[in-house]
């Protein structure tokens, strides 16, 4: 039931947003995001957008992993 | 504009590496490990992707007590029959609430029966179908976690503003701190960390672990919900095994924060005022339940249609059936397939328990995703 999914946000009116949510457009609640902008991605949960997400951090988090394990792997052959 | 592409988050070489380091920590502990995945949505995931048969066999995971639908106390579940059943009532909840067994019937069979019983995707809705039945009541049935508290809150917060007079809410929230609690105190199973619910943290923020996870030193990890996130998470949780350390790792770092999402608890609090509530396998437990605050009184269910007379009258409800095992499951106690009703009398079609119906149940989740695996293996 905690299940939320990414959006991206189109146009915000007031307390509501529109956003395009798994190819269709639905009108969320954003009374939880109040920093949010137009053209950011927010997770939806039941009717309303919960966060925000940070979209070049997970990119980041993805790099940095594919790093750490790529070196982890290679210390690892390294060893005796 | 960014995208937001989390394919990275399913590829395989990048999860075969975690799984190689996950091995050589495993090696190096030299014990079997006892990791507990809190919440529902890992648990589907950690079926659904087969994560369980990739990670080596003295690594268990364990579901615990993180669906809302299935903890939701029996007496909770007759009482919104109860009110169903009167004649000006409209009953609003969300899908997963409307095959859950109560001691007689399920909303699903109300409505069948002629009560008006509807399903919404958003509290939202609930108030849609207040604001186009002025004669009616319409009653909220609002379950969940601190991740759903928050939309509930704030839609209370706009029939308010609307002056919105027939809408009224019955909490059953339920807190995830305060459980996490009582399962350590119980040790009814040994744990050794935790893989923290993404969501209900996005709301209450890492922090809000932190005394827990200081007091009982159990190693814990805020996880995302793709199968590198949990797999790093189990990783993270190794790593802090293997080191001695016990702290509040946040792994989901694209949406979790220490603090949380400040709106969302301002608006918690507005709105609701922790409770003790009654969790389905576990008992009661201090503090660990939502209730409307005294001053939203006009809008709280409980309190207009004299709920206490109505669970007075109630019988005790019986106990499930007496194999059902969803007690312990819910505790990390059994797996789905130690029940001995799992897949022969209770499948999701026929369902006993409330583990199997919820979308997010641990039965469910075995039996969708986990049994042909067995029965595989089994011969
Ligand atoms: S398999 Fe069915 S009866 Fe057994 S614990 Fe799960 S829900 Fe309960």
């Amino acid at each position: 039931m905690c299940l939320a999914v990414p959006a991206r946000v189109l146009e915000i009116q007031g307390d509501m947003a529109k956003v395009e949510l798994q190819g269709n457009v639905r009108e969320v609640g954003i009374r939880l995001v109040p920093g949010v902008k137009e053209g950011d991605w927010v997770l939806i949960h039941a009717g309303f957008a919960l966060e925000i997400v940070d979209a070049e951090l997970a990119e980041e988090t993805l790099r940095l992993l594919e790093q750490m394990y790529r070196e982890g792997e290679e210390e690892m052959e390294g060893r005796p | 504009m960014k995208e937001l592409d989390l394919s990275g988050l399913s590829d395989r070489q990048l999860a075969g590496r975690i799984l190689e380091s996950i091995r050589s920590r495993l090696e190096r502990l030299q014990r079997p490990i006892r990791l507990m995945e809190v919440c529902g949505t890992h648990t589907v995931n950690i079926s659904r992707h087969g994560l369980r048969q990739l990670l080596p066999p003295h690594l268990h995971l364990l579901s615990g007590p993180g669906c809302p639908v299935c903890v939701t106390d029996q007496k909770d579940i007759d009482l919104i029959m109860e009110l169903a059943r009167e004649r000006d009532v409209i009953v609003t909840t969300y899908g997963d609430m409307m095959r859950v067994p109560g001691s007689r019937t399920t909303l699903q069979e109300e409505k069948a029966a002629g009560c008006d019983v509807r399903v919404v995707y958003s509290p939202l809705d609930a108030l849609a179908v207040a604001r186009e039945n002025p004669q009616r009541k319409v009653i909220f049935y609002a379950v969940g976690f601190e991740t759903t508290a928050p939309m509930a809150a704030a839609s209370l917060e706009l029939a308010v503003k609307q002056g919105l007079r027939n809408f009224f809410m019955l909490s059953v929230h339920k807190t995830v701190p305060p459980a996490l609690e009582a399962l350590l105190t119980a040790r009814d199973v040994a744990l050794d960390g935790f893989i923290l619910p993404g969501h209900v943290s996005t709301v209450i923020g890492a922090a809000a672990y932190e005394p827990l996870v200081r007091k009982y030193r159990v190693p814990s990890v805020i996880a995302g919900f793709e199968p590198v996130d949990v797999l790093r998470a189990v990783d993270m949780l190794l790593a802090q095994l293997e080191e001695g350390r016990a702290e509040v790792e946040i792994e989901y770092e694209r949406v979790v924060t220490r603090e949380g999402n400040r709106a969302a608890q301002e608006v918690i609090a507005e709105y609701f005022v922790p409770c003790d509530s009654v969790w389905r396998g576990i008992g009661k437990i201090p503090g660990s339940g939502l209730e409307l605050q005294p001053r939203w009184a006009e809008y709280n269910a409980r309190v207009q249609f004299a709920v206490e007379d109505l669970l007075a009258r109630l019988p005790e409800p019986p106990p499930l059936t007496k194999a059902c095992s969803c007690g312990e499951v819910l505790k990390g106690a059994k797996l789905p397939p130690e029940c001995p009703l799992f897949g022969r009398v209770c499948t999701p079609a026929a369902p006993v328990g409330p583990c199997m119906v919820s979308s997010e149940g641990s039965c469910a989740a075995y039996y969708r995703y986990e049994r042909r695996e067995r029965e595989v293996a089994a011969r």
